[in-house]
């Protein structure tokens, strides 16, 4: 990164390179050029360090023991749920579940919270540019139970519909839940006007925030949501953790996900009951170590500038975008105003999985695919698309190397 | 393009396919189909046979998808055109043991020409689309 981009964003890119040691390596004898963050996110040594320091000093598991270790366990596993409130400005950590992923979050909310109010006919309102996780689990609904999915559609910018939206929730609708950053187009959603709309009719939202959680800083109650999900491995912490928020009334009224050790208050030969949230959804052992390192990613992401962070990466995207409508032949997907630093893409002539493999070998990781976004696929008349989606510590001269590679593989292929 | 295995994957014969795909579009009045798709990146191949006393009169594909399944399918059904059924499915296994197996095929074959995918392990799957559609026309698909 050269001292002019330094001085225009106020962030030192160099210096945060250096805290990301895989960013150092190189692949086919090139310099790594690593583009697919949305996918998921890089480490920085904080991670890596407190994960190690945790299995090489503290770890056992928690909430069972009465041994040292035990206790030293649960209080870095409970810090980890605190930390969580702390990242989303929940009221209390007794409303952060931690579950083994995003995905994991959206299937305990449909299961434990939908599926018990869903009678044929009932409706969820969703988007059409959500993540299978945001779809999959509501088709269990529709198979299992007649549940009906509707289909907030977007404008061919990428922008959400919001009157669509609107007209779609009803006397039937049981949930809406959207994207608050699109994983494919980069759209950020107006969370709090989709809540308020929502709310007037008197129907619970919740926000898959799993793109949003690294480049926006989110405020659960300024946005008003009854439920938001994010993961570990894409806020630059580790995979098998994720975080679902849910306003308390909700979490008391909700059924047990899965059933197992640490979720029961007592089990006897003929009746069962559970403890109270958030333990009551955390069945088994949790994901321990990634809870240390989910704490780890909180606090970096709480020591930077976010302000200057942003600005960086929305730069980083300004350029690339730039640099794609000049360039013979690529069709730039989603244009929402403010979007996050995701561009979605194809090259005429080019099959995406033949420009990510060529350039692969120039060394620019990029994501080349449907992106678990089928529905967004049809909804944008292509199969598949290239992606290239940033983070922190991307720099303006990767993206000139990743437009290069582009451009050599096009002429490659015509 | 020089990079690491590229012009192995990419030869000017995969890359021609690609472009201008032979024995593509519909077959009416075809007596077997068969056909696949990668759900990872949603490429698709649709293969169709006329068959008659066990012969293939004619054979055409339809289908979307990256330069290798592309080609992989023009090639393979242009290679099916007169082929007796047996053959045929004597032709897809081996590109089945050339493509999956250890040891590389002899360099002048269909599965020659595809065999730089070998060295792409995410690719072989795109290469070994069409022969999947074409065992499923044969009614032999594993």
């Amino acid at each position: 990164m050269n001292a002019a981009q330094t001085a225009r964003t106020g962030f030192d890119v160099a210096a945060m390179r250096r805290e990301f040691p895989i960013l150092s390596r190189e692949v086919y004898g090139k310099k790594l050029v690593y583009l697919d963050n949305a996918a998921s996110a890089q480490k920085p040594r904080a991670v890596i360090d407190a994960m190690r320091q945790f299995l090489e000093t503290d770890y056992a598991n928690v909430h069972r023991g009465v041994h040292f270790l035990s206790s030293r366990a649960t209080d870095h596993y409970e810090a980890a749920r605190e930390a969580a409130r702390r990242f989303l400005n929940a009221p209390a950590a007794d409303n952060i579940i931690l579950t083994h992923g995003g995905t994991e979050a959206f299937n305990l909310v449909a299961s434990s919270f939908v599926s018990p109010m869903i009678a044929p006919g009932d409706e969820i309102v969703i988007s059409e540019m959500e993540h299978h996780a945001n779809i999959v689990p509501w088709h269990f609904l529709r198979e299992r139970q007649g549940a009906v999915i509707r289909w907030a559609r977007i404008g061919d910018d990428g922008v959400l519909d919001l009157d669509h939206l609107q007209s779609l929730i009803g006397p039937r609708t049981k949930l809406v839940a959207i994207t608050h950053m699109s994983n494919v187009l980069g759209t950020i959603t107006p969370a709090r006007v989709i809540a308020d709309m929502a709310h007037a009719r008197g129907v619970p939202v919740l926000f898959d925030g799993c793109q949003a959680a690294v480049h926006a800083r989110v405020d659960v109650q300024a946005i008003d949501a009854d439920f938001y999900i994010f993961c570990g491995h894409k806020i630059y912490g580790p995979t098998g953790i994720g975080v679902l928020y849910a306003k308390p009334h909700f979490l008391s009224a909700m059924r047990p996900y899965q059933g197992g050790g640490e979720m029961i208050r007592e089990v006897g030969f003929d009746a069962v009951s559970y403890g109270d949230a958030p333990h009551r959804f955390e069945a088994g052992t949790p994901p321990i170590m990634e809870a240390v390192g989910l704490a780890a990613a909180i606090r970096f992401l709480e020591g930077i500038d976010h302000a200057a962070v942003h600005a960086h990466e929305q730069a980083l995207l300004a350029h690339a975008t730039r640099q794609l409508r000049a360039a013979n032949g690529v069709r730039i997907f989603g244009e929402a105003p403010g979007k996050g630093a995701i561009i979605a893409f194809d090259v005429k002539g080019v099959h995406p999985h033949d420009l990510a493999t060529v350039i692969d070998r120039e060394g620019v990781a990029i994501r080349a695919g449907h992106h678990c976004a089928h529905p967004l696929m049809k909804r944008l008349g292509v199969t598949a698309t290239g992606r290239a989606s940033f983070a922190l510590y991307n720099t303006m001269e990767e993206v000139d190397v990743f437009v290069a590679a582009l451009q050599r593989a096009r002429e490659f292929f015509q | 393009m020089n990079a690491a295995g590229l012009d192995d994957l990419y030869r000017e014969a995969i890359l021609d396919h690609g472009r201008n795909p032979r024995c593509m579009g519909k077959l009416d009045d075809a007596t077997h189909t068969g056909c696949d798709a990668n759900r990872l990146c949603g490429d698709a191949v649709t293969i169709r046979l006329r068959i008659a006393d066990g012969c293939i009169e004619e054979a055409r594909f339809e289908g979307e998808g990256c330069a290798i399944s592309q080609a992989s399918a023009s090639m393979l059904t242009e290679a099916l055109g007169g082929k007796r059924v047996e053959d045929a499915e004597r032709l897809a296994a081996m590109m089945r043991v050339a493509l999956e197996g250890r040891e590389p095929p002899a360099a002048n074959t269909l599965a020659g020409l595809l065999a730089g995918v070998r060295a792409f392990p995410e690719r072989v799957a795109c290469a070994l689309l069409s022969v999947h559609a074409l065992e499923r026309a044969l009614g032999a698909a594993p």
